[in-house]
C-alpha cells in the first residue's frame, strides 16, 4: 500500500502532499520533515530506495523517491509493492502532471522520457487542484487504480469537458477521437493486435 | 511563468500563491495567511450567500494554505456544500478538501454520507467514482457503516462501468482494511474472484489488489484464485510486446499486472494442480528467459519494469522454496545483477539473494558470491546498499566462510555509518559466537569489537562473552591472558574494563604465574581505569577487588588499603560505599574458608536462548530473523556453550549465586542482594529447571519445601487475601498451589448471584475422592441460603491435567458479614489434602448502581445523617492512586459512579442500592484521596448501619 504521495522542493517545502493513511495534521508534518531529511541528505546516483524513518511504518516501509531539478517526488510505501513498479508509476505521474498542468493536447500520450526532467514547481502550486485530480484516477486509498496511460488520459479528458462546458468559458472543440487512433507514436506500439484478451481500445467519449 | 491568468484558473487564488511565494520571510508569509484566513472566514460566515465559484476559490486557498503546513479548522461545511452540489466541478473540489483535511466531526460526516449516497444512486460514473473515491480516502468508521454492504453490490454488477467497478473495488479494499468485521463476505465474493478474468485489464489491476488483501486472511475461500491468477500471467507472459496494447510499457506486457499476480501466488503454496503447477513453472521459467534476452530498448524504463516482474518471479521462487532448479537460477539472475551498473538493481539483488540464502537448495549458490559482496560492502557509495550487503553477508554465513565474513564485518565497521553500527555490532556478535570452532578466536573478535566500535557494544555482548567464557573452561585462560593485554592499552572502552574487571577476578589465577601478570600487577592495572570509570563499573571492580583478595592473599593488604581510602568508604554513592565497607569487613573478618566459600567460582550459565539474537530480533522485528537462523542458532549455540538471558551483573553475579547456594548470613545476604541483582532471572532460572528433577538452588528448594508442607498437611488454610481480591471484580483465579487451581467466574442480579467453580488438577496424577462443600458459618447460616451445588456433587475423580466445574446458586436473603466458606477434600498420591477457603461472596456483590443528580445526592446524604448510618476510615494507599484504576475499581464494587457531583474534582462518589430479598439498602459512598499524602478517606452512609461498617472495612483494603 502507499501510505503517503510526498513532493517536496529542494528546500522541503512541501508542493503536493497526499496521505493515504490517516494522520493527524502535525503528525503529517512531521512526516514531511523527516522524509525530508532523509532524502535530501543523499547524493543524486544513489539508488533509489530506502528504509523509511520511524514515523510511519517502522520496518515495513520503505521510501521510493525521484529527484528531478528542484523536486523530490516520494513515495512513502509498505513491504506490498514493487520498488521498480513504483519507480515507474512516479515517472507515470509525473509525465501527467507535466502535461496537464501546462494544458498542452492531452488526447495522446508522447514518449515519456523527455518530459519527466522539468517538471515546475510553479505548474504543481498553482494547478493544485488539477494535480490533485490526476493522481485520482492514478492511485485510491493508497493502491493503485489504473497503469494504463491511454485509459487515464480518457479519463481526464472526461473531467476537463465536464469542465468546460460547465465553466462556459471557451468552450474548446471537442477533442477528436480519431486523432488518437491515428497517432504515430513512436515509443509505444499501436498497431491493435488482440490475442486472446479483448481489450478496448481507450474510446475517449464514454458519455 | 505559469498561467497566472489562464481563462481557467481562478484569479484570487493565483494572486494569493504569488503574494506568498513573493513574501520575504517566514513572518511576512504567516501574516499574509492569517489576513487571508480571516478574510475566508468573514466570507464564509458573511449573510451574502456565495456562488460557487466563490466557494471554489476560498476552499482551494485553504487546501494552499494546509499544503503549506498550517492547520485549518474551518471551511468543512463549505466544502460539503460544495461536493452535495449538482455541478461537476463544485463536486469535485468538494470531495477533494474532504479527502484531504478528514474530519470526524460526526455531524458532517452524516452530512456528507448523504451527499456520497446520493451519487452513488446517481447513475452517473464520473460522480460515482468521485463518491467512491472519497470513501476510499477518508475510509472511516462511519463510511464503512453506511457503505460496506452498498459497495460490493455496485462491484459485481452487471451493468456498472468498468471505470466505476475500478474504484469500487480499491474502495471496499480499504473499507475492508479498515474495518474488517463490517465487510460481510457472501455470495458476492466469489464473483469477485472472477474479476480476475474480466476483459477489462484496468478493472483486473483494481481487483487484484482487493483479492490479495482478502485472500491474506481468508485463504480457504478466495482458493480458487490461484488458478485463474496463473492462467491470467501465462496469457501475459506470453503474449508478445504488442497483444497488451495500452498496458504494454516499454515492450513489457503489462509489468504492474504481472507484479501484482506473483505478488497474489505469494499468499499461498504452491499450487497441487499438476497442470496448474507446469504452467506457472513454464511462467516463471519464461520471465527468467526473459531476462537473458537483449533488452528491446535502451530506456531505463524498459528495463525497470522487465526487472520488477523479474524480482516478484523470484521472491514467488524463494516463498515456494521447491523448485531447486528455478532457485538456482534465480540466484545466478540475481548474481548478474549484483554486479550492474544500476545502484537500484544492485540494492534489490542483495536485498532478494538474502532471502536466497535461507533456502537449503540455493544457500550454496549464494555463498559463492561472496567476494562479490564483500566488495560491495566495501565500495559501494549508498549506505542502504551497504546494509544490505551487511545483511546479505550476514545471512550467507555459515561454518566454512564465518572467520572471513566476521573478519571483513570487523573492518568495515571501522568506518560504518553511525547508524548502522549497533546492529553490526550485534551481528558480528552473533556470528562469531554461532560459527565459533575455537573459543580463543570468539574471545579474540568480541574484545575486538569492543575496542573497535566500544560505544555500541551493549550489556548483552558484553554479558555474553562472559557467560561463554564462564561456561568454557578450554578458554579462560586465554581470555584472562588477552584481556589482560587489552588492559594496557593507553586508553580502552569502558566496557573492556567491565570484560577485564569480570574476568580477571573470576580467572585472574590463571595468568598469575607469569610475573609480567603477577597479582599485583593485574591489580593495578585494574585500577589505573578505576578513576575514568561510571558507577556500575566501578561498583564492578569492587567486586572484582574481593574477588582478588580471595584469589591472591598476598594482594589483600594493598586492597584493604584501597578500600579503606575515603574516597571509597566514605563515597558519595550509596552503592559504592555499601560495597566498599562491606567488602572491607568481609575480608577482615572472614576466615579465608568462609571467603573461598562465599566467592567460589561462578557457576555455569544456564542454556537458553541467546541474548543478543534475541534483541537483534526486537531491533528488527519479529519475522525478520528467519526461522531457520533461528532453530540454527538452537541448535549451534546449544552444542557450542550455554546460552542465558541473564548478564552477570556487575558484582552480584558470583555473589548472589553463591548466597542463593551456600545461604551465608543474612547480612551479608543482604549486601548482595541490595545491588541490582538479577532476581528475574533467578527466577528464570528456576522455572526453566524441570519440573521434578532435583532443584538446583537454594530459593528452589525453599519453595518446594513450601509448597510440599502446605498440601501435605491437612491444613485449612483461609485465603485471605486471594478473597480481597474479588471484592471489585468477579473473575480469576481464586487459589493456587503445587497441585491445585481454582478459577472463578461469577455473575449477580438483583439478589441473585451464579458462581462458577473450576478446579483444575495441575499435576499428571489423578486426584481421588475428590469432594467439596460449602458452608455458611454463624450468622450467615439463614442469609444466604441455597449455596446450591447443582451438579449433585463434582466427580470424584480428577484426571492429572483436568479440570472439572461446579455451579452454585446463591441468594442474598439480607445483608451479611461473613463469606461463605468452601472446604475441598481430595486424595493426592495416597494423602489426603484439605482445603478450606473462603468464597468471595460479599454484600457489594448485590448492589444495583443508582445514578442520581448533584441535588439528589446530598439531599439523600443528608437524609442518612444519623451517627450510626455512616463508616468512615482514613487509610494509606496500598495500589496506584491513578485516577483509570481507581474509577476501574470503583466500578467493579457494583455502585455507579456519579460525575460532577462533588465540587472537588479529584474525589469520587458513589451510588448504589444493595438488593436483599426483604430489603433494599441504599448506600452512598464518597472516596476523597490525597494524592501528596498518599492517603485516602473513605465515607459510606447507608440506610443500614450494618451495611456501612462492612462495606468500610472491605473497601479499605482495596485501595
Amino acid at each position: 500500500m502507499i501510505k503517503a504521495i510526498l513532493i517536496f522542493n529542494n528546500h522541503g517545502k512541501p508542493r503536493l502532499i497526499r496521505f493515504y493513511q490517516y494522520f493527524a495534521e502535525d503528525m503529517q508534518q512531521q512526516i514531511i520533515r523527516e522524509t525530508f531529511h532523509l532524502v535530501s541528505k543523499r547524493d543524486d546516483n544513489v539508488c533509489n530506495f530506502l528504509e523509511g524513518g520511524s514515523l510511519i511504518g517502522g520496518s515495513d516501509y520503505k521510501l521510493i523517491y525521484r529527484h528531478y531539478a528542484t523536486l523530490y517526488f516520494v513515495f512513502c510505501v509498505d513491504s506490498s509493492e514493487s520498488e521498480l513498479g513504483i519507480l515507474d508509476l512516479i515517472q507515470v505521474c509525473c509525465y501527467f502532471f507535466k502535461m496537464l498542468c501546462r494544458k498542452k493536447q492531452m488526447v495522446f500520450v508522447e514518449t515519456l522520457d523527455k518530459c519527466f526532467e522539468n517538471v515546475c514547481e510553479l505548474d504543481l502550486i498553482f494547478h493544485m487542484d488539477r494535480v490533485h485530480y490526476i493522481l485520482q484516477e492514478v492511485v485510491m486509498g493508497g493502491m493503485v487504480l489504473e497503469t494504463n496511460m491511454n485509459e487515464i488520459v480518457a479519463q481526464v479528458e472526461v473531467q476537463n469537458r465536464m469542465e468546460k462546458s460547465e465553466g462556459g468559458l471557451s468552450a474548446a472543440p471537442a477533442r477528436a477521437v480519431s486523432a488518437v487512433k491515428n497517432m504515430n507514436l513512436p515509443e509505444i506500439p499501436r498497431n491493435i493486435n488482440i490475442g486472446d484478451i479483448n481489450i478496448k481500445v481507450p474510446s475517449l467519449s464514454p458519455f | 511563468m505559469p498561467a497566472v491568468s489562464k481563462g481557467d484558473g481562478m484569479r484570487g487564488l493565483a494572486v494569493f500563491i504569488s503574494d506568498i511565494r513573493n513574501c520575504k520571510s517566514k513572518e511576512a508569509e504567516i501574516k499574509r495567511i492569517n489576513k487571508e484566513l480571516a478574510n475566508i472566514r468573514s466570507k464564509f460566515k458573511g449573510d451574502k450567500a456565495l456562488d460557487g465559484y466563490s466557494k471554489k476559490k476560498y476552499v482551494c486557498k485553504l487546501l494552499f494554505i494546509f499544503l503549506l503546513g498550517h492547520d485549518i479548522d474551518f471551511g468543512h461545511m463549505e466544502a460539503v456544500n460544495l461536493l452535495s452540489s449538482n455541478k461537476y466541478t463544485e463536486k469535485q473540489i468538494g470531495y477533494l478538501f474532504i479527502s484531504v483535511l478528514v474530519n470526524s466531526n460526526s455531524e458532517l460526516i452524516r452530512l456528507i454520507n448523504n451527499a456520497i449516497k446520493n451519487d452513488l444512486s446517481s447513475r452517473n460514473p464520473t460522480f460515482m467514482c468521485l463518491a467512491l473515491h472519497c470513501i476510499a480516502n477518508v475510509g472511516s468508521r462511519e463510511m464503512a457503516e453506511a457503505f460496506a454492504s452498498e459497495i460490493p453490490r455496485i462491484l459485481v454488477a452487471g451493468d456498472t462501468m468498468d471505470s466505476v467497478k475500478q474504484s469500487a473495488a480499491l474502495c471496499l479494499l480499504r473499507l475492508y482494511k479498515t474495518s474488517p468485521d463490517l465487510v460481510l463476505m457472501g455470495e458476492w465474493t466469489s464473483r469477485v474472484v472472477h474479476l480476475l478474468n474480466d476483459q477489462h485489464m484496468g478493472v483486473v489491476t483494481a481487483a487484484i489488489s482487493l483479492i490479495t488483501c482478502l485472500s491474506q486472511k481468508n485463504p480457504d475461500e478466495f482458493k480458487t484464485c490461484v488458478s485463474l491468477a496463473v492462467s491470467r500471467l501465462s496469457r501475459i507472459v506470453s503474449s508478445a510486446s504488442t497483444d497488451l496494447q495500452d498496458y504494454t510499457y516499454y515492450f513489457v506486457p503489462a509489468p504492474w499486472l504481472s507484479c501484482k499476480l506473483l505478488r497474489l501466488l505469494q499468499c499461498y503454496p504452491p499450487p497441487e494442480d499438476g497442470a496448474v503447477k507446469g504452467r506457472l513453472v513454464e511462467c516463471l521459467e519464461t520471465i527468467l528467459n526473459k531476462a537473458q534476452e537483449p533488452p528491446k530498448s535502451k530506456k531505463v524504463q524498459h528495463s525497470n519494469a522487465k526487472n520488477a516482474i523479474l524480482f516478484e518471479a523470484i521472491s514467488l521462487i524463494i516463498h515456494y522454496d521447491s523448485e531447486p532448479n528455478l532457485l538456482v537460477r534465480a540466484c545466478n539472475q540475481l548474481g548478474q545483477f549484483l554486479q550492474h551498473r544500476e545502484t537500484n538493481l544492485r540494492y534489490l539483488a542483495l536485498e532478494s539473494m538474502c532471502t536466497l540464502a535461507s533456502s537449503e537448495f540455493s544457500h550454496e549458490a549464494v555463498k559463492t558470491h561472496i567476494e562479490t559482496v564483500i566488495n560491495a560492502l566495501k565500495t559501494e557509495r549508498d549506505v542502504s546498499v551497504r546494509q544490505r550487503a551487511a545483511d546479505l553477508l550476514y545471512a550467507m554465513c555459515d561454518r566454512s566462510n564465518a572467520k572471513q565474513i566476521v573478519a571483513e564485518m570487523l573492518s568495515y565497521l571501522e568506518t560504518a555509518d553511525y547508524s548502522i553500527r549497533e546492529e553490526m555490532v550485534l551481528k558480528v556478535a552473533i556470528l562469531a559466537e554461532k560459527y565459533a570452532v575455537d573459543y580463543s578466536w570468539y574471545v579474540d573478535t568480541i574484545l575486538n569489537l569492543i575496542r573497535i566500535a566500544g560505544d555500541y557494544v551493549s550489556e548483552e555482548v558484553w554479558y555474553r562473552v562472559i557467560q561463554i567464557v564462564i561456561n568454557r573452561d578450554d578458554v579462560q585462560g586465554y581470555a584472562a591472558k588477552t584481556v589482560f593485554e587489552a588492559l594496557q592499552a593507553p586508553a580502552c572502552h569502558e566496557n573492556m574494563v567491565k570484560v577485564g574487571g569480570y574476568i580477571l577476578g573470576e580467572f585472574g589465577n590463571l595468568i598469575a604465574g607469569d610475573p609480567r601478570s603477577s597479582p599485583l600487577v593485574q591489580f593495578n592495572l585494574l585500577h589505573s581505569k578505576f578513576h575514568l570509570c561510571s558507577v556500575p563499573t566501578r561498583a564492578l571492580l569492587l567486586s572484582a577487588y574481593i574477588k582478588f583478595i580471595n584469589l591472591f592473599p598476598e594482594t589483600k593488604a594493598t586492597i584493604q588499603e584501597v578500600l579503606r581510602c575515603d574516597s571509597q568508604i566514605r563515597n558519595s554513592d550509596v552503592e559504592l560505599q555499601q560495597r566498599a565497607v562491606e567488602y572491607l569487613k568481609l575480608s577482615s573478618i572472614a576466615s579465608t574458608d568462609v571467603l573461598a566459600t562465599v566467592l567460589e567460582e561462578m557457576p555455569p550459565f544456564p542454556e537458553r536462548e541467546s541474548s543478543i539474537l534475541a534483541k537483534l530480533k526486537k531491533k528488527k522485528g519479529p519475522g525478520a530473523v528467519s526461522v531457520t537462523e533461528l532453530e540454527d542458532s538452537k541448535r549451534e549455540g546449544g552444542e557450542l556453550n550455554g546460552g542465558g538471558d541473564r548478564g552477570p551483573d556487575t558484582s552480584a553475579m558470583s555473589a548472589s549465586n553463591a548466597v542463593s547456594r551456600h545461604s551465608v548470613t543474612s547480612n551479608l545476604s543482604y549486601v548482595f542482594q541490595s545491588t541490582p541483582s538479577p532476581s528475574a532471572d533467578l527466577l528464570g532460572i528456576r522455572s526453566s529447571a524441570p519440573a521434578g528433577t532435583a532443584p538446583a538452588s537454594a530459593g528452589n528448594l525453599l519453595v518446594d519445601v513450601f509448597s510440599e508442607a502446605g498440601p501435605a498437611a491437612p491444613s485449612a488454610a483461609v485465603n485471605d487475601d486471594g478473597f480481597l481480591r474479588f471484592v471489585c471484580k468477579n473473575n480469576g483465579v481464586l487459589f493456587e498451589n503445587q497441585l491445585l487451581q481454582i478459577g472463578i467466574k461469577s455473575e449477580y442480579r438483583q439478589n441473585l448471584g451464579r458462581m462458577y467453580l473450576f478446579y483444575g488438577n495441575k499435576t499428571s496424577v489423578q486426584f481421588a475422592s475428590f469432594t467439596t462443600s460449602v458452608s455458611c458459618p454463624g450468622e450467615l447460616q439463614s442469609h444466604i441460603l441455597s449455596l446450591n451445588v447443582q451438579t449433585k456433587q463434582v466427580e470424584p475423580l480428577v484426571e492429572g491435567g483436568a479440570q472439572i466445574q461446579q455451579v452454585l446458586n446463591i441468594e442474598c436473603l439480607t445483608d451479611f458479614s461473613d463469606a461463605p466458606l468452601l472446604n475441598i477434600k481430595f486424595r493426592y498420591g495416597g494423602a489426603l489434602q484439605n482445603l478450606t477457603l473462603k468464597l468471595p461472596v460479599t454484600i457489594n456483590k448485590f448492589f444495583q448502581p443508582t445514578e442520581m443528580s448533584s441535588h439528589d445526592f446530598f439531599q439523600r446524604w443528608k437524609q442518612l445523617s444519623q451517627p450510626q448510618q455512616e463508616a468512615q476510615k482514613i487509610f494509606k494507599a496500598n495500589h496506584s492512586m491513578d485516577t483509570e484504576v481507581l474509577k476501574a475499581k470503583l466500578l467493579g464494587l457494583g455502585t455507579a459512579l456519579l460525575d460532577n457531583v462533588d465540587p472537588n474534582p479529584e474525589n469520587y462518589v458513589c451510588a448504589g442500592v444493595i438488593q436483599t430479598k426483604g430489603q433494599q439498602v441504599g448506600c452512598l459512598l464518597r472516596l476523597e484521596p490525597n494524592a501528596q499524602a498518599q492517603m485516602y478517606r473513605l465515607t459510606l452512609r447507608c440506610s443500614k448501619d450494618s451495611v456501612s461498617r462492612r462495606l468500610c472495612e472491605l473497601l479499605a483494603e482495596q485501595f
